[in-house]
């Protein structure tokens, strides 16, 4: 799922400071599972900023609304017969969600109340980690089902590089070693000839480098 | 929890059960970190961590829950009314009146 | 030969080599490096520039290789792939060989957190062994990694960095071997402390015949102070050192022990230099490059040879 982190009161206060009249718009997608964005948060944040408001003398009017996905338009639709009403959206969607409203709604202002994290898994309760990072080009039948380019914190082909000790990376020590974790996994399965093979530069122009992606499936249009 | 402020309560009380004998295993303890979370929340904006605390006992405690409850009503009358009703009394001009826990 | 530099020059004719390395500094100032460059000049077959070592940024390697280089000192050109893509990677090999830098040595780079700018974007469009293979496609084949002609082949003697103290040991030999098969030259290892585990794996290098396709340089670096030492221990990842080489210097009084890291640096040296599979030394005396010649010519490498 996509992750993210809610963002500091104080900013979504600021970004608020224009306004009177918003829409708290949640998503029940991935932001719901990772309890960021979803509608208890809404209420969460709707209260917070209403309270804020108040004690400070300026009240703010919020209509609360969870949408099945922001990053589909016929969920967005939705907001259309009302949206042209308040002066603001303020989205805790993810970025792709947030945008995706501020293309339909041009003459609503957007405002992004979380920060997008990354594509990860719930470790545990409370815990989420990431795992890829879309690169377009996927390798993981040669790496043991663990990703080089996320899990490695110099997405190195060939790892592990010189700062990996006893299992951890030179970047901090809660970081694991992704190399190591490959070599772990290389062993179990048997495959360690996948690692000592050469492999070529990886092309990262189907990774975000390649400009902005799109994907068209003619079979689904 | 963020309501009650909303509906005017100057403090707020969240009773749990004795910690370690939760009927739903640990739910006292999810409770107190969301109970964390909020007074974070109300710090930030102004309002106060000290208007949100919260008790456990079991439920034969009657007495104990008495004692709870005067204890905080006490502090929170010390505290005064929360900014939001202060704001609210004077958006409505009247004059401060009684605490609500 | 491959580049005709001094270096290779040098183990071509069976000479235990020597190599250094020279920090150039935090600013523009040419005259450290020339300062330095006295200190080094003599002592060694070829000394390192370092790239940006620790993230740190400093003025780049290329320049500081032109500098020593204009004071008589053969240059070896460190180059990470953490700040630059392929096509600037391309592009400074190119430049580097124009300018005469015939030795060349191809790393990761540490993690941009350890440096001055945290917040920079961190590149590594391709690791360490494939810039190796990168210059040894443009020099062996003179084409472009993309396959297009090169207007004249780029010319370096191709090493390579390990570090056999790092996790897991079993792959490092491997990992060596791969070095190698991606066109590694010669190779310079983390400075060594932990002896018994060093001849654990150039046994394991030498089972394998490595030594005979590569030449192995040997990397040390004198402790100024238990201090120094501990520190190292504590905070460089990768780093070995064994409780009892501490000790060793740590029972000396504060005031011997600069003294006492430097024989124990030249009793390493020729203990290294009486293995078999060792074709040289480098000496990494950071921010000590005062102590070069009494380092290396207390093991007896001094005078360098001149080979032609
Ligand atoms: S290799 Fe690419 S697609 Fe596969 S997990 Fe890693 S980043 Fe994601
Ligand atoms: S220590 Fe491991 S995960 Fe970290 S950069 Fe090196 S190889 Fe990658």
């Amino acid at each position: 799922m996509i992750t993210g982190t809610p963002k500091p009161i104080e900013e979504i206060l600021q970004m608020l400071e224009p306004y009177d009249t918003i829409i708290l718009a949640g998503c029940y997608g991935c932001v719901t599972v990772c309890r960021v964005g979803g509608e208890k948060e809404v209420e969460i944040l709707a209260s917070t900023i209403r309270l804020a408001r108040e004690a400070s003398g300026r009240k703010i009017a919020i209509r609360e609304v969870c949408l099945e996905r922001q990053c589909d338009p016929e969920y967005i639709e939705t907001m259309r017969p009302y949206v042209e009403d308040y002066q603001a959206v303020l989205s805790i969607a993810c970025g792709a969600g947030i945008q995706f409203l501020a293309e339909k709604y041009m003459l609503t202002p957007l405002l992004p109340g979380i920060n997008t994290g990354f594509l990860g898994v719930t470790e545990r309760q409370g815990e989420w980690a990431e795992r890829c990072q879309g690169c377009g080009d996927c390798v993981l039948h040669l790496t043991g089902g663990i990703c080089p380019v996320t899990r490695c914190a110099k997405s190195l082909f060939h790892g592990p590089c010189g700062g990996s000790s006893k299992g951890i990376c030179e970047v901090g020590k809660d970081v694991p070693c992704g190399w190591q974790m490959i070599i772990d996994r290389l062993k179990s399965l048997n495959q360690m000839d996948n690692y000592s093979k050469l492999k070529p530069y990886k092309g990262w122009n189907t990774s975000r480098d390649g400009g902005p992606r799109r994907i068209v499936r003619e079979d689904m249009i | 929890m963020l309501k009650a402020f909303e509906n005017g309560a100057d403090g707020v009380m969240v009773m749990g059960c004795l910690e370690g004998n939760c009927h739903f295993v640990n739910g006292n303890f999810r409770a107190r970190a969301r109970l964390a979370r909020v007074s974070r929340i109300l710090e930030t904006i102004g309002i106060g961590a000290e208007r949100i605390r919260m008790f456990n006992l079991s439920a034969g405690e009657g007495a104990r829950f008495a004692a709870f409850v005067s204890e905080f009503a006490a502090e929170v009358q010390q505290l005064g009314p929360s900014p939001i009703n202060v704001a609210r009394q004077e958006a409505a001009k009247i004059p401060t009146g009684e605490i609500r826990v | 030969m491959k580049s005709g530099s001094n270096l290779e020059k040098v183990l071509a004719a069976g000479h235990f080599s020597v190599t250094a390395e020279c920090g150039p500094p935090r600013g523009a100032d040419p005259d450290v490096v020339r300062r330095k460059a006295a200190l080094v000049k003599g002592n060694v077959d070829a000394c390192n520039v370092t790239d940006n070592q620790t993230s740190v940024v400093r003025m780049s390697s290329t320049a500081g290789c032109m500098l020593i280089k204009e004071e008589g000192i053969e240059p070896l050109l460190q180059m990470v792939v953490r700040d630059r893509n392929r096509i600037a990677l391309q592009s400074d090999i190119l430049g580097a060989s124009a300018l005469g830098i015939r030795n060349i040595l191809c790393l990761s780079g540490d993690h941009q957190k350890f440096g001055d700018d945290p917040q920079a974007k961190n590149v590594f469009d391709i690791d360490s062994m494939q810039l190796i293979h990168m210059v040894r496609t443009m020099r062996d084949e003179g084409v472009f990694p993309s396959g297009n002609k090169l207007d004249g082949a780029p010319q370096f003697f191709i090493g390579c960095a390990v570090n056999p103290f790092a996790d897991p040991f079993e792959i490092r030999v491997p990992r060596l071997k791969m070095k190698i098969e991606a066109g590694a030259d010669f190779v310079q290892t983390q400075c060594i402390y932990n002896m018994d585990k060093f001849k654990t794996y150039l046994d394991l290098a030498k089972k394998e015949g490595l030594h005979d396709k590569v030449k192995i340089l040997a990397g040390v670096t004198p402790l100024k102070s238990a201090g120094m030492a501990k520190f190292m221990k504590k905070m460089v990842a990768g780093m070995d050192i064994p409780d009892a080489v501490i000790k060793r210097i740590a029972d000396e009084p504060k005031e011997r022990q600069a003294a006492k890291g430097i024989e124990m640096c030249i009793e390493q040296i020729q203990e290294l230099k009486g293995m078999e599979g060792i074709a040289g030394i480098h000496v990494m005396a950071i921010e000590w490059e005062e102590k070069l010649s009494e380092i290396i010519g207390g093991a007896g490498l001094l005078p360098r040879p001149l080979v032609e």
